[in-house]
């Protein structure tokens, strides 16, 4: 498996033809206490830079945008009714969707972790 | 999703190295680099609720209107305020608003006439911090000779609020736990010279306390080592506002709206409407008498989704009826909640609307205010 990261705060995770997709770290800390999670319909069609799910915190609403195409295999319904899994485990339990890889070409696109971390660090 | 750094034109509170050393997360507000978080926003609020919660309001202007006697100074503000300032006891404070010849509300503010006799003829104000730069203009050009507008630049303004806020201050400042709310008196806090007002924009029973810049610090260090107080920040105070269905001025009030839109007609003094001598009064009497065309109502949402300011209020039947002024999740209630202009048609308690988030309709129900009951003290007879 391996993790890509996205400028605006997103993490990838590819093992084979699936995609999972999450908010990092970073990303929750900055958004503070989530209290409500908009996840997409599984089967829906993103392209590169679609709004793919809503996050907001107790202050404003933040959009999640899908890192690569693909279509929407599964929503992680579970943050609807605990979106406060946000902040408690960003990159793990609390992944928003998963989705096929559409173009592999577009995780070039991406950051791996250590550029990611270089480029909060540079924020 | 990182804000961008604000300018360095940005002024700092008394207590900025505080705040900083606190490990606030600091933002730009009405011109101030401020604490908008500590820990989080939801425990800060909920810990504001059931313990104590210390603000720092320093951006708030503060100034005193000093004329000859208590009559003179309070006819000077009376002019551009509706409310009755003349008859405000010693040692009592009043919630008003500025007023436009429109009868629109330039601010919002706090007024208290002081205990002490020796400072009869003076009056403090407490303004937003946003319109300082508006109000104390307008003020000055109202007032007749020999009342004069004392800009107090030099003072901090420290809130502490919560259930547990009067048994810690009062291990401070003597007596402070018997005043009732909305009134002030001048003490000492462990020997520094505070002007305290048992008041506040929670909900909650409090008090402000203005301080000497030099000596905010150390008060507020010395609340903060009680186990009972933590720092709280601009984020939960105005979450902790809404739940107290309290307007937030520039959001839920500004120039166009009246008194009697915004539903805080408990500022018009029957004696001043009677006279009919404020700024718009001609308007704002009508909307008394027969009502205004819209209305400040509150809002609970039916699903989990927050809708913010600007959202469109539609009525059961599609029509555009209103929009919001404020909104977000409420920790207490544990649920989204807004407030904003309605239609007066359509602002009676339980009214079904729809609000309009991302284009879709969100279910919701006009509410009485407040969401979370105020908790202020009162003072046994």
């Amino acid at each position: 498996m391996t993790t890509y990261y996205s400028k605006d705060h997103e993490w990838v995770a590819v093992e084979g033809d699936v995609a999972t997709i999450g908010i990092t770290d970073f990303a929750q800390s900055q958004l503070g206490d989530v209290v409500f999670v908009e996840l997409p319909d599984v089967g829906k069609t993103l392209a590169q830079g679609d709004e793919a799910a809503v996050v907001e915190s107790v202050k404003a609403a933040s959009e999640v945008y899908a890192p690569i195409s693909g279509d929407v295999t599964e929503a992680n319904d579970a943050l609807v009714d605990a979106p406060a899994k946000v902040n408690e485990d960003p990159e793990g339990a609390a992944w928003f969707v998963k989705m096929t890889v559409s173009d592999k070409a577009e995780l070039e696109d991406l950051m791996d972790e250590a550029a990611y971390k270089a480029f909060v660090e540079s924020l | 999703m990182a804000d961008p750094a604000a300018s360095g034109q940005l002024l700092d509170t008394p207590l900025h190295d505080l705040h900083v050393e606190l490990g606030a997360r600091m933002v730009p507000f009405a011109g101030y680099d401020m604490p908008v978080q500590y820990e989080g926003i939801l425990a800060e609020h909920t810990w504001t609720r059931e313990s104590a919660g210390l603000f720092d309001v320093s951006h708030m202007g503060q100034a005193f209107l000093i004329g000859p006697d208590h009559e003179t100074t309070a006819k000077a503000l009376e002019t551009i305020v509706p409310s009755a300032i003349a008859t405000l006891k010693p040692g009592r404070i009043r919630y008003t608003v500025l007023l436009n010849g429109e009868g629109g509300i330039v601010d919002d503010l706090m007024v208290t006439r002081p205990a002490e006799p020796e400072l009869d003829g003076r009056l403090f104000l407490v303004v937003n911090a946003a319109r300082k730069d508006v109000d104390f203009p307008m003020i000055a050009a109202a007032l007749p000779e020999g009342v004069r507008l004392e800009i107090l630049d030099e003072r901090a303004l420290i809130a502490l609020q919560g259930p547990k806020a009067a048994e810690v201050l009062a291990s401070h400042v003597p007596g402070a736990d018997e005043m009732g709310f909305m009134t002030s008196m001048d003490g000492a806090f462990d020997g520094i010279d505070v002007k305290l007002s048992r008041s506040g924009y929670t909900g909650e029973d409090g008090y402000e306390v203005s301080v000497a810049a030099g000596a905010a610090e150390a008060l507020a260090r010395a609340l903060l080592s009680h186990d009972e107080v933590k720092p709280i920040g601009l984020g939960a105070r105005d979450s902790l506002r809404l739940e107290a269905g309290l307007c937030l001025y520039g959001h839920d009030i500004d120039e166009t709206t009246s008194p009697v839109e915004s539903d805080i007609t408990f500022v018009l003094q029957k004696s001043r409407r009677e006279a009919a001598d404020f700024p718009g009064a001609a308007r704002i009497l009508a909307e008394f008498n027969e009502g205004a065309v819209r209305k400040r109502v509150g809002f609970r949402l039916e699903g989990r989704a927050p809708a913010r300011e600007g959202a469109e209020v539609l009525s059961a039947d599609g029509a555009r009826i209103g929009v919001l002024t404020s909104g977000g999740f409420a920790p207490t209630v544990g649920a989204p909640i807004a407030m904003g202009y309605v239609e007066t048609g359509h602002a009676e308690d339980g009214t079904p609307v729809k609000i309009i988030v991302r284009g879709r309709e969100l279910p919701a129900r006009v509410s009485s205010m407040p969401f979370v009951e105020h908790r202020y003290y009162r003072k046994p007879a």
